[in-house]
């Protein structure tokens, strides 16, 4: 099963992983006692750890091989579980009401900090699923997509802090002009594509930042914005608690529209113009399509979300400074998308829930915990390139002709 | 005479020093099958990019009359989806669909600019949405059996073979219901029985009133389809006439096989 060429190439990949951690793992230098220690037992163990790891990996390559050796051409076909369930709508039913139970009697049986992380994990499905709107469907990689949660976490703890504004009344506000700054950034980057809309985009994002930062008499600089009020229901006090289980109800009820409304997006006219734009630029115009209306359509809505959430992570922190938006987030946003499955919306909530929950249940792991994290990424990407869960799209099938729904 | 509903004057294009298109005239007239030929690099593609909208021509003037209406349109400097949108549908010469997308799906994005539902349409769904979809589905249906792809409605694009991608390409651009078709080297590529079938397919186009603009090299097709054929060299035109005539054109056999050494 393992021939003599495997085993080499594992020990050479051994030693060049124990050179690899040499500094970090072998050498510790005591400064009190001015001594260097040796520990050389790490260095074998990285050895032993690395040249299992990769034949273990070959052996899962072998069996591979093995396998699509024995296979006939039936299963093409091959979907992922989720992918069959949701393709029968009975078992979907089942699936989506259960989940439902699921994700609403949570709370009650878990601490007031497990809700917490829910409801950031929450947020950011929201996010990722904004954000799939222009990267997953339409192919404009945005790297600033932070600087509109900013707008919207701002246009709250402004409008609150100034003109006393409650939490509903911010929030389409917050959306709103989040959207107008999606445009507003839309507007110059028509033209662009690819690498260079990615450059323009983490620059706005940036800027964003930076002027909150700096414009202390507009946004207090980095010293923040605090004692944001949480949101109300119809003027009744709530205990931290309560707010919290509150706040949990309130994303819960966003995640669905805005799956809802992602969704029917996703099969509309205008969903089909992304998706097209995604393809092909000059055929998308030659077929009448409005490049620049169905870019700034998808760059808005995008934004639109991302201000939603912002207004909602203001409320949830009660204070927010620029730290809270740095070019990370944006990262951690696109990992979602990307992670989850480029325009799937089922890959991006579970790749939100995957990114978010991972670390905080990592913490078992102390100091390693990012290590780890970043570890499980990189394997990711190598071993499933398309996302967890790839976007198989719904596309639109002829037998509609005979019974048009 | 009648007007004809698309007349290009005088048009010239420069990129740099360098004059692709020099004061070239071409009408053509509702219902007609008009082919542009040339060597290659003659500025058959750029004639067709500067008259729907990809370069905006240096000069010169492309003018739409569409039967009925009331002014004629110029296309000068318009972009390319308010052209396809005034009128004029293109393929393109390295076929360019959306491979991603199933057949059905790519005839189905050519009626995007006759059809008008936007977000909240689609958000609510409401019944002029549904309706404006159903009605774009069953156009693109139609479409597809004329060009008889309906058995691969399903399938995507990239998966089609590429006479049936050329096919496809063309049944799109119908799906804009333009005023006048420019098909640009539609049989490249092509073996000899899905040329037939391409002629055949064409035909039929036309024989529902369809104007086609063509540029082609395959000289069976231009012979067998053309009503008038336009010869290019250089960016100019040098011949004009029925196929017998462009046939014994001395213009055209030189500039397709050089100059004869006697001469």
């Amino acid at each position: 099963m393992f021939s003599f060429n495997d085993i080499k190439k594992g020990a050479l990949i051994s030693l060049w992983f124990i050179f690899l951690t040499f500094p970090l793992m072998v050498i510790k230098v005591d400064p009190i006692e001015r001594i260097i220690h040796w520990r050389w037992s790490n260095a074998i163990m990285i050895g032993v750890g690395t040249f299992a790891v990769y034949l273990f990996m070959q052996f899962l390559k072998y069996r591979k091989e093995q396998q699509i050796q024995n296979r006939t051409v039936k299963d093409t076909e091959e979907l992922s579980i989720i992918h069959r369930l949701i393709a029968e709508p009975k078992k979907r039913n089942i699936l989506f009401a259960s989940l439902m139970a699921i994700v609403l009697i949570f709370p009650h049986f878990v601490s007031t900090y497990q809700t917490n992380i829910m409801i950031t994990a929450l947020m950011y499905v929201v996010l990722g699923l904004g954000l799939n709107i222009v990267v997953g469907m339409a192919g404009l990689l945005d790297l600033g997509f932070v600087a509109f949660y900013a707008v919207g976490a701002y246009s709250y703890a402004l409008l609150n802090h100034h003109f006393g504004l409650g939490f509903w009344v911010v929030l389409p506000i917050g959306g709103g002009l989040a959207a107008i700054a999606g445009i507003l950034l839309g507007f110059p980057v028509l033209r662009l594509r690819g690498d260079y809309l990615a450059i323009v985009t983490l620059g706005f994002g940036e800027i964003i930042r930076l002027v909150l930062e700096n414009w202390n008499e507009f946004s207090k600089g980095p010293s923040g914005i605090s004692n944001i009020a949480r949101p109300g229901f119809f003027g009744m006090e709530m205990s931290l608690e309560g707010s919290i289980l509150y706040l949990y109800y309130i994303m819960v009820a966003f995640m669905i529209f805005t799956i809802f409304v992602v969704n029917r997006l996703q099969d509309s006219r205008m969903g089909r113009a992304w998706i097209a734009l995604r393809e092909d630029e000059i055929a998308c115009q030659a077929m009448g399509i409005d490049k620049q209306k169905t870019k700034l359509a998808a760059f808005s809505l995008g934004a639109f979300w991302a201000g939603v959430v912002g207004v909602v992570f203001a409320a949830k922190t009660t204070f927010i400074n620029p730290a809270s938006f740095t070019f990370l987030e944006s990262a951690i946003i696109l990992s979602i998308v990307v992670l989850g499955g480029m325009g799937s919306i089922v890959g991006v909530i579970i790749g939100a829930l995957v990114l978010i929950l991972m670390p905080e249940y990592l913490r078992a792991l102390s100091e390693y915990r990012m290590l780890a994290f970043g570890a499980i990424l990189v394997a990711m990407m190598i071993f499933r390139p398309q996302g967890l869960i790839a976007n198989v799209r719904r596309t639109y099938r002829s037998e509609k002709k005979n019974n048009p729904a | 005479m009648t007007t004809p509903i698309l007349s290009v004057t005088g048009l010239t294009m420069d990129f740099g020093g360098i004059r692709a298109l020099n004061h070239l005239d071409l009408n053509v007239n509702a219902g007609e099958i008009v082919a542009l030929i040339g060597p290659n690099g003659a500025g058959k593609t750029t004639f067709f990019n500067c008259v729907t909208g990809i370069y905006t021509p240096t000069s010169g003037d492309v003018i739409l009359n569409r039967p009925g209406a009331k002014k004629a349109i110029s296309l000068k400097g318009l972009k390319p989806n308010k052209v396809t949108e005034k009128g004029l549908a293109r393929t393109f010469q390295n076929i360019r669909l959306f491979s991603k997308m199933t057949v059905l799906e790519n005839v189905m994005i050519g009626r995007h600019c006759r059809t008008k539902s936007f977000i909240l349409g689609a958000i609510l769904r409401t019944s002029f949405t549904r309706r404006e979809e159903r009605e774009i589905m069953e156009m693109s249906y139609r479409l597809l059996e004329k060009t008889g792809l309906v058995k691969h409605a399903d399938d995507l694009a990239e998966n089609l073979s590429y006479g049936a991608q050329r096919r496809l390409e063309i049944a799109r651009a119908l799906a804009t219901e333009p005023l006048l078709l420019l098909l640009d080297e539609p049989a490249a590529g092509m073996n000899p029985q899905e040329t037939q079938e391409l002629i055949s397919l064409i035909k039929e186009i036309s024989s529902d009133g369809q104007a086609i603009l063509l540029i082609e090299h395959d000289m069976k097709l231009v012979m067998t389809l053309s009503d008038r054929i336009f010869v290019m060299d250089y960016g100019k035109k040098i011949a004009e006439g029925n196929p017998e005539e462009i046939r014994t054109n001395p213009e055209v056999i030189k500039a397709y096989l050089g100059e004869d050494v006697d001469a």
